[in-house]
């Protein structure tokens, strides 16, 4: 899991302050094609200069809302406010908004100028103003050189560089980008990553970015609605989103995680203790639970939360502790992913950083290891 | 088995060639000689005989000499009368702007047409595609000839006008030039539909998603996006029905009236009234040649399209 860009010592959290208003208000939106609900009752805020990521799969309505914010479906119930301003019926010429479309709709009769230049021609801005912030623009995605060429002279890369500079060319509050990053292989997709979260920061622009990429919404975004089915899962910072997921959708969706079902044993104001057969042992949780004692729960640890050892640790006492035999291994280079049979059947996913370089793995395939995890390391979901 | 096919193989430029010869050998026979036919005659002179026109080729036998000599003649006059007599020159003119008519009629009603197909249900475009094409599945002149029924005077639209109480009498619009345009818009609509549709359909429907986005009008949108990018349609369009429509025949002979004057008639008359065959091919290599420069754009633009795909 890629972790995020460095961003300034000050984290923007206006979602924490109170006093902030929502700079995009979503209120129970809903839309319907036909019998099909794409979006249900959706209710977001999202804050001045956020970065703000939908991610779910397809189907899972996040373009579908985007498009509303841009204004090309009308919300079929519900109400979407851009700068306190009821966004009811206005077209989307009208908008304060502008979209970077995931096949970048470039025009193809046009030069790459012409491109950029074609929405200030629409607010009759002076010729040479036009001309000047062109320039300034295609400076800044790196295609000083390429203003003359047509869309179809550029590489992929090019492309979505200019569908870049002809949404942010107007100076938008708003910019929504649909799979800005979808087309790109994945060393342009990685770097373009941190030049979209730069361009965010100095121009001060909001950013609502859709994308089905989880590592793509934990590298970029201030903050993450995960969406299913119509309906937002979680929203949260990528570390809430992996850490302290709400759901065991959210759990599954977003990076590899282990579920052990159980029964709560004991439910404290600082610990729980959950009875797990999967597990074979007592699962030890330095949080508390809102499941009472007695209630059938999951319990869900990450992979790289599992410390894999040969020899048993001594503080093991039957807690967060259990044996199995390596099965599969799995050698990444900088990290390598066990898959261990625990007696009960049940596989568990480890990773494990390869810190020191050899040849021989120290752990190899059929070899019986012991299991063992800290106390915060188990996220308790209800069922 | 396996004798047939490398005997096949070693033949296969050969097989190849003669796939290539086929069509070439094709329009040699049925075009290009029929043309130089056309083009010999349109240098010979009209003679009350069988064939009715001069030979080109002749044998000049000097009696006195006791030699004989190979005599070509061309006769030039056939081309002098076309630019002499005003009667060509109007047919051709009159022939240029009927077609002309027709094809911005064309445009105006089948831009629409293709625009609401293209931008259709995909399920319903073939259906409705289908519907353009169903007339040429019955014949061209029946279809003619149910357009005099309904042009003519207590035909449909002259009823239906003085049923409603428009017009106080019957009124002809057959036999006019209004009848010609009606009837030719309406044979070649087809041929503006098609390739505007495939022009139009083709288009991506983000790219006015796109200048919506970026504060352009819809009206706007449409003239700097649309129009633009389906300029090859229009361009193909045009010239499917603009080059056949200055040669048209038999529109104009069943619904134009008699000063309906255009270079078809006058060819068709040339040669089976007048049975003045030289002047008639004059009459054509003419039309040919006006018409070159069409269809050497209508080629430029294919040839340009294709390359950009």
């Amino acid at each position: 899991m890629a972790g995020q860009p460095l961003r300034k010592p000050t984290r923007l959290e206006p979602w924490q302050d109170a006093g902030q208003a929502p700079y995009v208000r979503i209120e129970k939106v809903t839309k319907t094609f036909g019998d099909f609900v794409a979006v249900d009752e959706v209710s977001l805020s999202i804050y001045r200069n956020e970065f703000f990521a939908l991610l779910g799969g397809s189907g899972s309505g996040k373009t579908t809302l985007l498009r509303m914010l841009a204004g090309f479906e009308q919300p079929t119930e519900g109400k979407i406010f851009i700068d306190g301003v009821d966004m009811s019926g206005i077209p989307p010429y009208e908008r304060p908004v502008n979209m970077m479309f995931q096949s970048y709709a470039l025009f193809p009769h046009m030069t790459v100028e012409q491109n950029v230049a074609f929405g200030l021609k629409q607010d009759n801005v002076p010729r040479a103003e036009i001309r000047d912030r062109v320039a300034e623009m295609l400076e800044m995605v790196q295609l000083g050189a390429f203003g003359k060429r047509q869309p179809h002279q550029l590489s992929g890369g090019q492309r979505q560089r200019v569908a870049l500079a002809r949404s942010l060319v107007k100076r938008p509050k708003l910019l929504l980008l649909d799979e800005p990053l979808g087309a790109l292989d994945k060393k342009l997709r990685e770097k373009t990553q941190f030049e979209l979260v730069n361009i965010q920061e100095k121009l001060g622009v909001t950013f609502i970015v859709v994308t089905h990429d989880q590592e793509e919404a934990m590298t970029m975004s201030s903050r993450i609605a995960v969406m299913n089915h119509g309906v937002i899962a979680q929203v949260g910072t990528p570390t809430e989103i992996y850490e302290y997921p709400h759901s065991r959708f959210v759990a599954e969706f977003i990076g590899s995680i282990n579920m052990f079902e159980g029964r709560v044993v004991e439910s404290a104001a600082d610990h729980a203790l959950i009875a797990s057969e999967e597990a074979g042992c007592e699962l030890y949780i330095s949080h508390a639970t809102p499941a009472p004692t007695g209630t059938p729960v999951v319990v869900a640890i990450r992979p790289e939360k599992i410390a894999l050892s040969k020899e048993e640790s001594p503080d093991a006492a039957g807690r967060n502790n259990a044996k199995g035999v390596v099965r599969e291994i799995a050698y990444l280079g900088d990290v390598s992913i066990y898959l261990v049979e625990l007696p009960t059947g049940k596989t568990v996913r480890v990773t494990a950083p390869n810190v020191t370089r050899r040849t021989e793995m120290p752990i190899t395939w059929g070899d019986e290891v012991y299991l063992s995890w800290r106390p915060f390391a188990g996220v308790v979901l209800a069922q | 088995m396996r004798g047939v096919v490398s005997a096949l193989s070693r033949l296969g430029l050969w097989g190849r060639g003669a796939v290539i010869a086929m069509p070439f050998l094709w329009l040699l026979l049925f075009f290009l000689v029929p043309f130089l036919i056309v083009f010999g005659i349109s240098f010979s002179e009209s003679i009350v005989a069988q064939p009715p026109y001069a030979p080109l080729v002749g044998w000049l036998t000097d009696e006195e000499a006791g030699t004989t000599k190979l005599q070509i003649l061309l006769n030039l006059t056939n081309y002098l009368r076309l630019t002499g007599d005003d009667l060509y020159i109007l047919a051709y003119l009159n022939s240029v702007k009927i077609a002309l008519v027709t094809t911005l009629l064309c445009l105006a009603i089948g831009y629409p047409m293709a625009y609401a197909i293209a931008r259709a249900d995909p399920a319903r475009r073939g259906p409705l595609m289908m519907l353009v094409i169903l007339p040429f599945w019955t014949s061209f002149l029946i279809r003619i000839y149910a357009w005099i029924g309904i042009l003519k005077s207590n035909g449909v639209i002259s009823n239906l006008l003085e049923w409603t109480g428009i017009t106080s009498g019957p009124v002809e619009i057959l036999y006019s030039d209004w009848a010609v345009y009606i009837g030719m818009t309406y044979c070649y609509l087809p041929f503006m539909v098609l390739p505007l549709y495939s022009t139009l359909e083709k288009m991506d429907p983000t790219l006015l998603e796109a200048a919506a986005d970026l504060g352009c009008r819809p009206l706007k949108a449409f003239l700097t996006v649309t129009l633009p990018l389906s300029l090859p349609g229009i361009i193909a369009g045009s010239l499917l029905v603009f080059i056949p429509a200055v040669g048209e025949f038999v529109t104009p002979e069943l619904l134009g009236g008699p000063d309906t004057l255009m270079i078809g008639r006058v060819l068709w008359n040339e040669f089976f009234a007048n049975r003045d065959w030289p002047v008639a091919s004059g009459v054509a290599i003419a039309l040919l040649l006006v018409l070159v420069v069409p269809i050497m754009i209508f080629q430029y633009v294919q040839g340009r399209e294709t390359e950009e795909r």
